[in-house]
């Protein structure tokens, strides 16, 4: 690298923890454009990928990039926060080495075994066969074993340094809750309605909770550095989010207990709490829109800036409204299992974790590419930003309609009976918005290209200040 | 032991807000440590109230309980009913009636629940249809399908069985040679007794009590 910038060895790790996670991002984005197709066309690739892999892979490649994305960046700014080198860095080398090898061996066999027979096996080493949490129960052990690692890390490092800040503080906490969370889905019981009690610690508390929390970190460092925010304004906000995203969010699991036979009382409390869900999304929408006032959009790094700010609004329309569009009971007893979830899911992850992720690769790119005074900023960047944004509402708008032409068709009319499935399939709605969905899918997917493009070039040639 | 929402909820929100209240006491709400406090004490107590419900929907929720039915529901015949009381849809337990022509006893019939979740999860089957609405949506949802009109009108006659139990077991064990409409589903290599165990899972989720979701399944006649 041609940079005079000091660089600590844990931060050439997050580039190896970023290079993986564009790689799989764009993994992510050939099933999903695989999936979306068989959509238009059923026959397409039918009995060599079932939509039912091409979901599996779509899906967990998406979490695991996400998560990648956030390793890089704990192991990016952990270093800086602690002005010194981290502890176990052998370890966080061997972790990185043992995640490129699982990842390879877990695809290869959902690509090529794909099914098992029912037994203990399949679940061990084929797939767990839940939504989300698919992968087989030894790589669940070593995402806990990696986490562990990481946590030992951080703590570590924050021992040696005598320096537990604020943002420290949160992030080792969330951290043990990663953790914990994630073993309440490895065990196996036949009752469905216990399995998905549980299984939903993972994925609400997961997403909903210890991810927007760690997000919220990430994002307090990213505008430390991007703008210059004073530690104290940051750390107040960040613990004024934690309190709403705890408050609301641990509870607000509810809203998954209406249906999995969990008893009465859910219904008032998960459609409470996640009414007031949207409140720490709101916040830092404020936050962002004040921050931007202040600084004038005058900024060292005009790519990471931008993606920060859209991050609030996109955490707050994907997450906060489209979440809270069918969160109340008594509309989710229709809309429940239609698309109108995929479309609140699509947006809420790109806003509120992609963005995310990109706004810490550029933050980072502008420490190892540019000198002191130099400012990140070009063209290409906004071509990406702007069409990333445009094609992931052309995704979110289609799948609403059809959620919406499902809601009334196949549950609200026609009693969700197998009919009244295809009834709804087969509606102007449902097939059309599958087309543009499709559309705008290819046009996510080149866009992506841009971004990768933009991010192995800017900065080369530095632009003039 | 009844609880009421309402009272969960406003305790757990006063109860924050009260102790985080004392601990706050002169500080500056400006000060960063103000909302620390907020934070910590108001994640401890919503986890406090999340782990005491968890046991209780868990004790409500065992096997054998009025919310999820013992695995010996397959020897009686299932039914989903208006519950005027309640306002909702309820499964209804009705006479014995013989499971792939016998009685199953309650250790048969616990081993052929778990081999049919077993059968559910290797196969995937959550990453295409719903079980009790959550999963993928490429295919019809499964929570309530025993009691789809379907098997009686159209599959069973379609792969000649004589009851319905036969009739969804053969369609799921090669689905490719009965058509249904453009989306097809892929034959999973699912063996005799995997089916049967796959077909006991299906009848014995219909007798779930869901809170009434989905809604009149099987009711509409606007659906034929």
């Amino acid at each position: 690298m041609k940079n005079k910038n000091f660089l600590y060895e844990s931060q050439k790790l997050a580039f190896w923890y970023w290079t993986l996670a564009l790689i799989l991002f764009g993994f992510q984005l050939v099933f999903g454009l695989i999936i979306a197709y068989q959509y238009i066309q059923p026959e397409f690739l039918h009995k060599i990928l079932n939509f039912s892999i091409g979901r599996l892979l779509h899906l967990n490649a998406m979490i695991l990039w996400l998560l990648f994305g956030f390793i890089g960046g704990i192991y990016w700014f952990l270093p800086m926060e602690t002005e010194r080198e981290i502890v176990g860095l052998f370890w966080a080398k061997v972790a990185f080495g043992l995640i490129a090898v699982a990842v390879g061996i877990v695809v290869a066999v959902f690509l090529l075994v794909q099914i098992g027979k029912a037994d203990w096996v399949t679940l061990w080493f084929i797939t767990e066969g839940r939504e989300y949490i698919e992968a087989p129960r030894w790589a669940d052990i070593g995402i806990v074993a990696v986490f562990s690692i990481i946590f030992f890390n951080v703590f570590a490092t924050i021992w040696k340094a005598k320096k537990l800040k604020g943002i420290l503080w949160v992030l080792v906490i969330d951290l043990l809750a990663i953790i914990g969370f994630y073993i309440a889905g490895m065990f196996f019981t036949p009752n469905i309605s216990v399995d998905q009690f549980w299984w939903w610690w993972v994925v609400h508390l997961w997403v909903e909770a210890t991810w927007e929390v760690l997000v919220g970190v990430l994002v307090a460092w990213i505008l430390m550095s991007v703008l210059g925010t004073p530690r104290k304004i940051v750390e107040g906000w960040l613990y004024l989010e934690v309190f709403l995203v705890f408050g609301t969010g641990i509870l607000g699991l509810g809203h998954h207990y209406f249906w999995i036979g969990a008893p009465e009382y859910w219904l008032g409390i998960g459609g409470f709490f996640s009414a007031l869900e949207p409140l720490p999304l709101v916040a830092m929408v404020v936050h962002a829109v004040y921050d931007a006032g202040v600084h004038r959009l005058k900024t060292v790094n005009k790519p990471a800036f931008f993606w920060i700010v859209f991050q609030s609004f996109g955490n707050f329309v994907g997450a906060g409204v489209w979440g809270f569009m069918h969160t109340l009971p008594q509309i989710n007893l229709y809309s429940h299992g239609t698309q109108i979830t995929a479309a609140h899911g699509h947006l809420a992850f790109f806003g509120a974790y992609v963005a995310t992720n990109i706004a810490m690769i550029y933050t980072a790119l502008q420490k190892v590419r540019l000198n002191e005074g130099q400012i990140l900023d070009g063209g290409l960047w906004k071509w990406a930003f702007v069409s990333l944004i445009i094609s992931i509402f052309g995704i979110t708008a289609p799948l609403t309609v059809a959620g919406f032409a499902q809601t009334f068709i196949e549950r609200a009319v026609g009693g969700s009976s197998w009919q009244a499935y295809i009834n709804g399939q087969l509606h102007p709605w449902v097939k059309e918005s599958m087309v543009w969905r499709f559309g705008f899918g290819i046009m996510f997917f080149i866009s992506y290209l841009l971004l990768v493009i933009d991010l192995l070039k800017i900065g080369k040639k530095p632009a003039i200040a | 032991m009844k609880l009421g929402w309402l009272e969960i909820t406003i305790f757990s929100i006063v109860l924050t807000v009260v102790i985080s209240a004392l601990f706050v006491r002169g500080k500056d709400w400006l000060d960063p440590g103000f909302w620390a406090v907020f934070a910590i004490v108001g994640s401890l107590i919503m986890f406090s109230v999340l782990w005491f419900l968890t046991f209780d929907t868990l004790k409500k929720m065992s096997l054998g309980s009025k919310r999820v039915p013992s695995p010996t529901v397959i020897n009686h015949r299932v039914g989903y009913e208006f519950d005027p009381e309640r306002k909702i849809y309820v499964p209804t337990i009705g006479e014995e009636e013989p499971f792939f022509g016998k009685k199953w006893s309650e250790d048969e019939a616990i081993q052929l629940i778990t081999k049919g979740k077993l059968a559910i999860q290797s196969r995937n089957c959550m990453d295409c249809h719903t079980l009790l609405g959550n999963g993928a949506y490429f295919a019809p949802d499964l929570t309530k399908s025993w009691l789809d009109p379907k098997w009686e009108t159209m599959i069973k006659p379609m792969v000649g069985a004589q009851t319905k139990e036969e009739a969804i077991a053969k369609w799921i064990q090669n689905p490719q040679y009965y058509a249904t409409w453009q989306r097809r589903m892929p034959n999973l290599k699912i063996n005799e007794e995997e089916a049967k165990a796959i077909v006991g899972y299906l009848k014995f989720m219909s007798a779930i009590d869901t809170n009434g979701f989905p809604d009149h399944f099987g009711k509409s006649s606007l659906a034929y």
